[in-house]
């Protein structure tokens, strides 16, 4: 009998704590946050602005179902900003009317108009290049997303998923370009070229140039930095060439980190001031250099050794115009059966 | 979420059909099977030679065997594609032996391919089998073996044609959950770069942005389950193996040296390859890369697992007891449903177990904050969907099964004959549970609470989606790090879920040889 009193006991603990929590969420002067990006990447930055503003700032990282969570929690929904790593999250978020318009002379200003919504729903904070690492070995070379499906790196590339959300947004902009007829025949040799079935990771792929298994590979460009400095990665790194495709046409596919703000924000003010925060010149510096990537303000240098890899031209179609292929981009993926 | 399957847009789903699912139902079904097959000759082979054998290192394999119950299989399946992928380790180490430059200079199995999942996935499913088995030979009536040989059969017969069949129930019941666990996993067959039912689930719904087609699927990859779990009990029906007064004096078979080494190095390669080498892996790793902060860290998480998992292993294991008692002691025809019903949580993927629950959930809480605000009192907020009685919630539905299976097994233990004695002694129905039938039960709930517990602890894909903010549990520390390609960092929480599944793992074993 001792045993089901001690359940009761729990129960009753359940029930007290999550009163507990949930009227610990009703505190004012805080701001919730849904990020898809890692907690320690954006923590730093956070407490500066708890310190600055005196504002706490509580985050719940996720990066499946954030959106359904969303939605299903309406307008009771405790999140004031969304954090994503990419533009198709936005996107998404942006087309289940789970986002506010919020705009500022200082956010229209300082954001390039491609690198936004045409309705000020999302706004980036970071950009980052899909670019195509190449083996030393081949000395350097000047190459486009359209030569990966050229016959003479046959058995020669690498690549993760075909489905991961950074070679989607690839395929999409590549749809932009030419269209479904042609981008699918494009997949469908890229496939033939793989030097393995799609597998681990962006840097796993320059691990495998390293060992010779293939010689080029899609990677982005801040991986290329964090294996820099590692130690372990860095002899990976050292045997590739970072490339920036497309320079000599209509640049290289760009893709971004951003945010928005919940429709139901319950704290609106602050969820503003951090908004403001994320896009001021020293939060800029310190986000973009956590994750190694581009400041999406132009007046803000990336740190040396990103800036190091060199200036490069992007392409300069709007993000909203590349992200409307995202399905289709998907499909034509599914139909190549590219990771199969 | 079949209801919501109903609006699903056909379109996706011919699309999916014309492409890539008949590919993706294959995989499916070939994993499945391959995993099943290879957990049930692992774990019944090694369960049968610790019990009916004086295999060399006994005492030390009877827990053993249990430990890779301990270790996530995302964290294995990690560990080892790292380790024999071509870049990994064993093929560098190999390349540089004996000089070769490319892989066409030489053939290595390739660990990111169906057979490899399988068998990875089978190394830390097997423990279910080996212990269900375990305890079911053990109290087997020895008498029915005896007779057996009695009557001609060798050693080896009377256990494939007395003993297993015996064991039937212990086997299917693990078998399973071997099978659901398999296909409601995500993470662990996207590092062998597999694509099955659950890939195709989730590409629906976070690609495609389509749930309806997402739960139609999910709902094709439960009646797969439901079907083989109900085949199995069907087939299985009407069959009842008990003992009144069983003899449980095990006769021990003494092997030859020849034997002793086979048998011994089976069961400690499944050891090794199941827990020590992934272990010692992770250990590595802690020491090269690991600092003081990082173990200041692991606190506030190890806690929130340990509070979350253990609710949760009470609840399940209580609701599980409720169910097989009822199911035992009624005479209602629907007295199967309860427990029958609370097995196919298990079958679903954790995060379509989540968005489920946010699906129901939610409305609940908007109904709550309604009414509080329609009385003008405070909005109490998102009481059920946004704390940790979600977290909760869907553990106990996920692994309810895990419960129902082990104590439904205990049960049918018991003779029946002994459920007429309230009747016949004029003792009561209540007086009969806590006399007879719970503590015959107590090492079954035991063993169902603490499976639950350790499986709650690995749990991440729910945990994820329903925690509640600034609330970090070991797994999701895991993840996080895993995710960004850093495991290195996150070898000491890894380190630490693996010891806290032991300590259980440990404590179940002392308790039974004291016991």
């Amino acid at each position: 009998m001792q045993d089901t009193t001690s359940i009761r006991k729990n129960l009753f603990l359940i029930f007290a704590s999550f009163l507990l929590i949930s009227s610990s969420l009703q505190a004012s002067d805080e701001v919730n946050v849904y990020s898809y990006r890692q907690e320690f990447l954006v923590k730093p930055l956070f407490d500066i602005f708890t310190k600055r503003t005196g504002i706490k700032v509580n985050v719940i990282f996720a990066k499946k179902g954030m959106a359904e969570r969303l939605a299903r929690e309406g307008k009771y929904s405790p999140a004031d900003i969304l954090l994503t790593t990419d533009i198709s999250r936005l996107i998404e978020l942006h087309d289940r009317d789970l986002l506010q318009a919020y705009s500022s002379k200082t956010l229209l200003d300082v954001i390039p108009s491609q690198y936004r919504a045409t309705d000020n729903t999302w706004y980036a904070l970071t950009t980052r290049v899909r670019n195509i690492y190449s083996a030393k070995r081949l000395g350097a070379i000047n190459i486009n997303y359209e030569d990966l499906a050229d016959t003479k790196y046959k058995g020669r590339i690498c690549t993760r998923s075909g489905k991961h959300s950074y070679n989607i947004a690839l395929v999409a902009s590549m749809i932009a370009a030419h269209g479904e007829i042609e981008t699918l025949t494009w997949l469908e040799n890229f496939k033939v070229n793989l030097a393995r079935k799609p597998q681990g990771n962006d840097r796993g792929q320059v691990q495998a140039i390293h060992q010779n298994l293939c010689d080029i590979a899609l990677g982005n460009s801040y991986y290329f930095g964090k294996m820099l400095i590692d130690e372990k990665q860095k002899l990976w790194a050292d045997s590739v060439y970072i490339n920036f495709p497309n320079q000599n046409n209509r640049g290289a596919h760009v893709n971004i980190s951003g945010m928005g703000m919940a429709k139901y924000a319950p704290n609106n003010d602050n969820a503003k001031a951090l908004m403001e925060f994320l896009v001021s010149k020293d939060a800029q510096k310190l986000y973009a250099e956590t994750n190694m990537e581009y400041p999406v303000r132009a007046d803000v240098m990336p740190s040396d050794l990103v800036a190091s890899w060199g200036k490069f031209k992007a392409d300069s179609l709007s993000l909203e115009s590349i992200a409307k292929y995202r399905k289709e981009a998907l499909k034509l993926i599914d139909k190549a059966k590219f990771d199969l | 979420m079949v209801l919501a399957s109903f609006g699903s847009s056909s379109d996706l789903f011919y699309h999916l059909w014309q492409t890539v699912l008949p590919d993706y139902i294959t995989n499916t079904l070939v994993l499945g099977v391959l995993v099943v097959f290879l957990s049930l000759i692992f774990g019944t082979l090694s369960a049968a030679f610790i019990v009916h054998t004086n295999v060399l290192g006994k005492n030390f394999l009877r827990w053993l065997l249990l430990l890779p119950l301990a270790m996530p299989a995302y964290l294995v399946a990690y560990l080892y594609t790292d380790l024999f992928d071509y870049a990994g380790p064993v093929q560098r180490t190999l390349r540089g032996w004996f000089n070769w430059q490319s892989p066409s200079d030489y053939w290595f199995f390739d660990i990111r391919t169906l057979p490899g999942a399988s068998i990875v996935i089978s190394l830390v499913l097997f423990p279910y089998v080996y212990m269900l088995t375990r305890t079911a030979l053990e109290q087997q009536d020895q008498n029915l073996l005896r007779a057996g040989r009695l009557l001609g059969l060798s050693a080896k017969q009377s256990f494939l044609k007395v003993a297993l069949p015996l064991a039937r129930p212990a086997l299917a019941i693990s078998a399973s959950l071997v099978l659901m666990e398999t296909l409601a996993d995500f993470a662990t067959v996207n590092y062998f770069a597999v694509n099955t039912l659950t890939t195709a689930i989730y590409d629906t719904w976070l690609g495609y942005g389509d749930l309806a087609t997402a739960n139609a699927l999910a709902s094709i990859l439960m009646l797969i389950i439901l079907f083989v779990v109900v085949g199995e009990q069907r087939a299985r029906a009407g069959q009842n193996h008990q003992s009144n007064r069983p003899n449980l004096h095990i006769e021990i078979i003494t092997l030859s040296f020849f034997q002793q080494l086979l048998i011994s190095g089976f069961c400690w390669i499944l050891v090794l390859a199941g827990f020590l080498l992934p272990f010692a892996l992770l250990v590595i790793m802690a020491i090269e890369y690991s600092s003081m902060a990082q173990l200041a860290n692991l606190v506030s998480p190890s806690l929130n697992s340990i509070e979350v998992s253990f609710y949760a292993a009470t609840i399940a294991t209580l609701f599980a007891l409720l169910c097989s008692l009822y199911r035992r002691l009624s005479f209602d025809k629907w007295r199967i449903l309860p427990s029958s019903l609370s097995g196919i949580g298990y079958a679903v993927p954790g995060t379509v177990l989540a968005m489920a629950l946010l699906a129901s959930f939610g409305p609940l809480d908007h109904f709550i904050n309604d009414i509080a605000s329609y009385l003008q009192l405070k909005e109490p907020g998102l009481v059920l969907s946004g704390t940790i009685f979600a977290v909760v919630f869907a553990f106990v539905v996920r692994f309810s099964a895990i419960a129902n299976g082990t104590i439904s097994s205990g049960i049918k233990q018991i003779p029946n004959s002994v459920d007429l004695a309230p009747a016949s002694l004029g003792v009561g129905l209540g007086q009969m549970l806590k006399k007879v039938h719970l503590p015959i039960l107590r090492p079954s709930i035991f063993v169902a609470w603490l499976l639950v517990f350790v499986e709650s602890m690995k749990e991440l894909s729910a945990v994820l989606l329903l925690r509640p903010f600034n609330f970090d549990t070991l797994s999701i520390q895991i993840y996080q790090l895993i995710s960004d390609e850093m495991l290195e960092q996150g070898a000491l929480s890894a380190i630490l879920i693996v010891l806290l599944g032991l300590l259980p793992i440990i404590w179940l074993n002392r308790s039974k040889e004291l016991s």
